[in-house]
């Protein structure tokens, strides 16, 4: 069973229909028990940083996803569900992350001669090979978002240019995020929930 | 960079796609989802929905419209038409769509926008505006009541500060240029790019391939939309980004 973890924000819906055309077995939640014992979590996010930790950590939330990701289960951050895995950001002042990889979250500069926020389609290049990067290379997906993160290479696997090159997919281990929505990404954002589905299917993890 | 986008606009009237010839001659064209999934497929970046009856009917109608069409198809959805509260954005927003957008109630009552902004973001809140030349003051007037009242707003003005109140993006729409299928209004594109920052779609007048080419070439806007030739098929969305890719213009 795929959770999408349910902590009041704003694009859960859309990712449920998309999981639900792709013929996924999803729910939403917010009970520790079944996050703990998902096949799959998806973080979504729309909105302020502050604000969506503020209501994980009302949920208790906070301990129990870094629990399932220490156990190794496949864990998808979309947009602010990514920014979140992240030490911190500094939207309204700073706030505390997940701390899931290490990086920080900051304002796209507005002296760049593009639009603030970022929002439109562009261009995926891949940085490393990944399954999931290679879905998107080349392709167009879907971004909404006024602030980018700040990460070591390693951790990005694919960046889009806007007068700075954006993070667009990272990944550590079983924790992976993407900066765009898939949800709203047509068919190749169909595509990539579908590859994070065969990559749940086939995860090779113990839960102790 | 950002692929410009190509944006087919339904228009809704009780559930059904419609499109109005200069904003009369409804003529049945189609149910929302089956068209919305064709435009996907055809590679359409963004759709737009107008509630063409909103402004005298219940809005039931259209928020379940939306909640099917996302139920179906992926990509962002943009509604208008008789949205005059923050409450008519929410249950928009809350069933699917990513942006709502505000014309007529935003001219009477432009807290709209920024209470909009600040409770979903700019980038949640378009504004809409119906602009027509006016020959004797020289200047782009703003309509109002699906292009049957003038106010004494200037288009290029009222834009601006719409931006200023919080507007995440401008559709507007050129009555001069709307039905006649002799390309888009340049001159009112170029005055609007100049003057705001934020991102721009220009509408109204589209009626061959050399039209997109010639509006993002010669005006920096983000997106171009069009209904009647691609509703009824005289272009493919595929026929227009081949050309624009041509002419060196990045789409998707």
């Amino acid at each position: 069973m795929m959770i999408i973890i349910d902590y009041d924000t704003g694009n859960t819906r859309n990712v449920k229909n998309a999981l639900d055309f792709l013929g996924v077995e999803n729910r939403l939640s917010a009970d520790p028990a079944e996050i703990l014992n998902a096949d799959g979590l998806i973080l979504p996010g729309v909105g302020a940083f502050k604000k969506a930790m503020d209501s994980l950590n009302e949920r208790g939330l906070v301990p129990v996803i870094k629990q399932a990701a220490n156990a190794g289960i496949p864990m998808l951050g979309i947009c602010l569900g990514m920014q979140i895995l992240f030490d911190k950001s500094y939207e309204f002042g700073e706030s505390t992350g997940l701390g899931l990889i290490a990086g920080e979250v900051v304002p796209i500069p507005d002296n760049l001669g593009v639009k603030v926020p970022h929002m439109g389609w562009n261009q995926n290049r891949s940085q490393q090979a990944d399954p999931l990067a290679d879905e998107f290379n080349n392709q167009f997906s879907y971004f909404v978002h006024s602030y980018y993160v700040k990460t070591a290479p390693e951790n990005i696997l694919s960046a889009v240019n806007y007068g700075i090159q954006i993070p667009s997919i990272v990944r550590k281990d079983n924790v992976i995020g993407f900066q765009f929505h898939p949800e709203k990404s047509g068919e190749v954002g169909l595509n990539g929930l579908s590859k994070f589905k065969e990559m749940v299917e086939n995860a090779d993890y113990s839960r102790n | 960079m950002l692929a410009k986008r190509i944006i087919p606009c339904l228009d809704v009237d009780h559930g059904r796609v419609k499109k109005g010839v200069n904003f009369v001659n409804l003529q049945d064209v189609g149910d929302p989802t089956e068209i919305a999934a064709a435009y996907q497929k055809q590679g359409a970046d963004e759709l737009v929905f107008l509630d063409i009856t909103a402004t005298n009917e219940k809005r039931k109608a259209i928020v379940e419209t939306i909640e099917q069409v996302a139920s179906q198809v992926f990509m962002p959805l943009t509604v208008g038409g008789g949205i005059h509260s923050v409450d008519d954005m929410q249950q928009l927003l809350k069933a699917g769509a990513d942006k709502t957008a505000v014309n007529s109630a935003a001219v009477s009552n432009p807290r709209l926008i920024t209470e909009g902004a600040e409770k979903f973001g700019a980038q949640c809140v378009v504004l809409a505006i119906d602009a027509k030349w006016n020959p004797d003051s020289q200047q782009y007037d703003v309509y109002v009541n699906g292009g049957r009242k003038r106010t004494n707003l200037d288009a290029i003005k009222w834009a601006q500060r719409g931006v200023a109140l919080g507007a995440g993006e401008l559709l507007v729409t050129s009555m001069d240029k709307d039905g006649t299928k002799s390309g888009y209004d340049i001159e009112l594109y170029k005055q609007l790019t100049k003057a705001v920052n934020v991102p721009v779609i220009a509408s109204g007048g589209c009626g061959k391939l050399a039209d997109f080419v010639e509006v993002f070439d010669q005006a920096d806007v983000d997106g171009a939309l069009a209904a009647s030739v691609f509703h009824f098929g005289e272009l493919t969305i595929s026929d227009v980004k081949n050309d624009l890719r041509k002419d060196g213009v990045i789409v998707r």
